[in-house]
């Protein structure tokens, strides 16, 4: 790739963003380009790529290519960032071609996000939005410079549409690829201010609902390439027998009948397990099956089960001697109960769930001398970098990473278990590429579960059944404890994840909400939508649980809760419309519930049916409206939503792990339930934006109302019989039946 | 031990142990990864292929009983139907993260060859067994009668 301009002596900090190799860069969001070098006024623009900064290249036939800097598992996001660039750029969306970005945090770390190359949290549009529309709208500006020189007019006189600068008055009009190819450029680049971007109403892309995702047509004719599928010359399958219990090593490995497999060339003695490498997947498949180990027994987890510890939870949740480590102070909320008159009280729960992304856990890696390559489905290639550099000895910088296109992470993706098996093993055989794809079952039974949970929440209300005091505790184990425990400490052991979402925009005088970790040993993870997943679930039942005890409908009482709140208020009115909330369903039970999570207003209402015999429940129907502030893709948002309302379902009504002395007892999809098409539920959404609000995340914001709302559908149908357990289970729904 | 089988309308000499599952064959002998592997115990449809038209879960297919059977795979599934349900599946945006379309792809194709206007219940029995983590039913079950309603114009 040849830079439009001499390399300049003076390098620019990387983190300019967009200083190209040798070449000029325009810095955004970060001030102005330093001064550069003298002499460089007017430079000739070499023939080929142009590329003005690290994010585009545009050819000389006009193609331009965009960086996507997030990693595409689904979430549409390698169409949403470069759709922003492309709309302040002005480019012909048919001509952009997206390139997945290289692991180079410096230059392309989301600014929201620690600075990372870490996709999750429904950070990316927040985090990477202002960036790549200012880089787009400066792009812009160097394109009307380069075309001003070209066609000798002042830049005044010049506008653009897709993919063309104009000049009306002359009725000469240049494409991108001839200003890319041959503009001479002034220096100083010309610099996008706010001010440049355009106007919400000049949007072209923005919110079309003709723009469909752009990984979309590889995935109808099996050509995309995930992790699973990377295929290397000299390439070697290796598989890695794990200890039934975490933190267990193996002590003594008898291998010989796995060597004796055919097509197995390497036992690799592991801390944590034995590798096995050989020709075929089938080949290590066998031969792992064929070890015998004998494990240490000394690890704490083999204390570690699952309902006996969720019971010590919600006693330790109920135990109000107990303090926890404050995660949210608002007046003093237990003085405000104690001098309430009518005080609600309540225990939620979950268990934990499994991430079973449709592609399990894998990773392909090539280890020579001091140097790695990997080619795999992460989250995270910058922890990629650190996880491999510290296997094989060398530094992050010498670890090259390949994002593939992943199938599925849901936060799984961003662990680095399987990078480090593919790494260790490449390591053991240098010089040849190994891939190591775990079996479903290792994936269930090794996954990083969301944790489990129990959550006790008192509420005071006063004569007038007005709120004066809530307090929510949240009793489980920490994720930023094992995943960023730097993070954890600066907090005072408070973990902002596992208590996502208690924090909510009801409007009460006294909140207080407090965090009781409990350290069990059991790696815990973030799961789709991580701890807002649960803890809207226990507030939302709550607020129907005051309405019943208050004699008044829950979405009015929403509405008065939200009384300053638009767009809230919006979301909620605009659902129960959809729903006809106020029309009575013989033997369907209709269920709200609300969220503002991750930037974004979502309110849904759920449609259920009940058989008391067998406590079955069945989700007919879930209408929702959302408010993404700013609607990127109208029609993938609706997608969007599907998702999180389909695994909202399915999550409260079957996902289900048990540890027993450490060992998890679910392993594949006979044991693992998961939401098949016959149960999904029929699903409305209506998209609803705020013009002039911020960009809110979406990825994550369908899931987190679902499961209340079911719930709320539930006592409603049932004249008061309350889930609060997730999953509803047969026999929990039976027992709450029977109660 | 050797065996002939024939993918995709070509024959292919394949040295490896009857045993072996039709999946991986594909996968890493074939180089056809567009099917793929998501359980390996005939419970998730991700490694759905034709064979003999049927479809059916390669992962628990032994090699053995492959070799005398016509498999199609998600790579060269063509006709009438193939094309309605890959534009449907286009034109819906159906795909999320993609991992179980080709066997999503399979399942429907199957279907419409049967039935020409599946309706929702066919839908559920046909399409049960593949699932999707990214639970892209909705516009699946939309995408199906799509191309049915397509076929059924073209007809
Ligand atoms: S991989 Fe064959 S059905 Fe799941
Ligand atoms: S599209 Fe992701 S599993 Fe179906």
């Amino acid at each position: 790739m040849t830079p439009i301009l001499q390399p300049q002596s003076r390098v620019l900090s990387r983190r300019s963003f967009l200083v190209t190799t040798g070449g000029l860069g325009i810095a955004v969001a970060f001030g102005s380009v330093p001064d550069l070098a003298s002499g460089a006024a007017m430079a000739p623009a070499a023939e080929g790529d142009f590329r003005p900064n690290a994010w585009i290249t545009i050819g000389a036939d006009g193609t331009v290519s965009i960086i996507s800097p997030a990693v595409e598992m689904g979430q549409g996001i390698t169409t949403t960032l470069p759709l922003l660039v492309a709309e302040e750029l002005d480019a012909d969306w048919s001509r952009v071609r997206v390139v997945q970005a290289p692991s180079d945090a410096e230059t392309y770390g989301n600014p929201g996000f620690y600075g990372i190359q870490l996709t999750g949290g429904s950070e990316s549009t927040r985090g990477y939005n202002a960036l790549l529309r200012m880089t787009g709208a400066q792009t812009r500006l160097i394109l009307l410079a380069g075309a001003a020189g070209m066609l000798n007019v002042p830049v005044s006189e010049l506008e653009t549409e897709p993919h063309r600068v104009l000049h009306p008055s002359s009725g000469r009009s240049l494409d991108y690829g001839e200003i890319a190819a041959r503009a001479l450029l002034p220096d100083p680049l010309p610099q996008a201010t706010e001010a440049d971007l355009k106007q919400s109403h000049r949007w072209r892309y923005i919110g079309s609902r003709t723009i469909q995702r752009i990984d979309v047509p590889s995935k109808v004719n099996g050509t995309a390439v995930f992790g699973i599928d990377v295929q290397l010359p000299d390439m070697l399958h290796g598989a890695v027998l794990r200890a039934p219990v975490q933190d267990e090593r193996p002590e003594t490995i008898d291998d010989a009948e796995a060597r004796d497999v055919p097509g197995i060339t390497h036992i690799v003695p592991l801390s944590y397990g034995v590798g096995i490498v050989g020709e075929t997947v089938e080949a290590t498949r066998r031969a792992k099956d064929l070890l015998n180990v004998t494990w240490s027994t000394t690890s704490r987890v083999r204390n570690y089960s699952s309902q006996r510890l969720l019971d010590e939870y919600r006693a330790v949740g109920r135990d109000f001697g107990q303090q926890g480590v404050p995660a949210h102070t608002n007046g003093d909320a237990e003085a405000a109960i104690a001098a309430a008159t009518t005080v609600i009280e309540a225990d939620y729960m979950s268990d934990h769930v499994a991430h079973a992304t449709m592609e399990p856990m894998n990773a392909t890696a090539l280890v020579t001398g001091d140097r790695v390559e990997i080619w795999a489905p992460t989250q995270g290639p910058t922890g990629t970098q650190g996880f491999a550099a510290e296997v094989v000895g060398t530094t992050p910088d010498k670890v090259k990473v390949n994002t593939t296109l992943l199938g599925g992470g849901f936060g799984r993706k961003a662990e680095a278990d399987f990078i480090i098996d593919a790494v260790s093993l490449a390591k053991a055989v240098e010089g040849r590429p190994v891939k190591v794809i775990w079996s479903r079952e290792d994936d269930v039974r090794h996954d990083k579960f969301r944790p489990l949970e129990a959550q006790h929440v008192k509420v005071g209300l006063d004569a007038e059944g007005n709120i004066v005091g809530w307090r929510h505790r949240i009793v489980a184990d920490s994720i930023f404890a094992r995943t960023l425990p730097p993070v954890f400490e600066e907090a005072g052991g408070h973990d902002d994840v596992v208590t996502e979402g208690a924090k909510f925009n009801y409007t009460v005088p006294a909140h207080q909400i407090e965090y009781l970790r409990q350290d069990n040993g059991l790696a815990i993870g973030f799961w789709f939508a991580v701890g807002v997943g649960y803890t809207r679930f226990a507030i939302e039942c709550v607020v129907d649980e005051i309405a019943a005890a208050r004699g008044i409908d829950p979405v009015a009482l929403r509405l008065e809760l939200l009384k300053d709140q638009p767009r809230a208020r919006k979301v909620i009115e605009t659902v129960a419309r959809m729903a006809e909330w106020d029309r009575a369903r013989d033997g369907r039970g209709l269920g709200v519930a609300y969220s503002d999570a991750f930037g974004s207003h979502c309110a849904q209402v759920a449609e259920v049916s009940l058989n008391r015999d067998t406590g079955a429940i069945r989700v007919h129907k879930v209408w929702c409206a959302i408010d993404p502030g700013v609607a990127i893709q109208p029609l993938h948002i609706e997608a969007m939503m599907m998702t999180g309302i389909t695994n909202g379902t399915g999550h409260a009504l079957f996902e289900q792990i048990n540890v027993i002395d450490g060992e998890v007892q679910e392993s594949n999809f006979d044991t693992y339930r998961l939401i098949r098409m016959s149960e999904a539920p029929e699903i409305e959404v209506a998209v609803v934006p705020t013009p002039g609000s911020p960009f809110g995340g979406i990825g994550q914001a369908g899931l987190p109302p679902t499961g209340p709302a079911i719930a709320n559908a539930v006592a409603r149908l049932t004249g008061g019989v309350r889930l609060r357990h997730y999953p509803f289970t047969p026999e929990r729904v039976k027992a709450a039946l029977d109660t | 031990m050797s065996y002939a089988i024939s993918v995709n309308g070509q024959i292919h000499h394949v040295e490896d142990d009857g045993q072996t599952p039709l999946l991986w064959v594909l996968r890493d002998t074939l180089k056809l990864t567009g099917t793929k592997y998501g359980c390996g115990v005939a419970q998730c449809g991700a490694c759905t292929v034709h064979v003999d038209g049927t479809p059916t879960r390669s992962c628990t297919l032994p090699l053995e009983v492959a070799a005398s059977a016509r498999i199609t795979t998600i790579e060269s599934i063509e006709g009438v139907e193939a094309q309605a349900i890959r534009d449907a599946w286009v034109a819906r945006d159906v795909p999320q993260c993609g991992f179980c379309q080709s066997g999503q792809i399979m399942s429907a194709v199957a279907l419409l060859r049967t039935l020409k206007t599946p309706t929702d219940r066919d839908i559920d029995v046909a399409m049960s067994g593949n699932i999707c983590r990214c639970a892209t039913y909705n516009r699946i079950r939309a995408a199906i009668h799509d191309a049915a309603a397509q076929l059924g114009t073209a007809r």
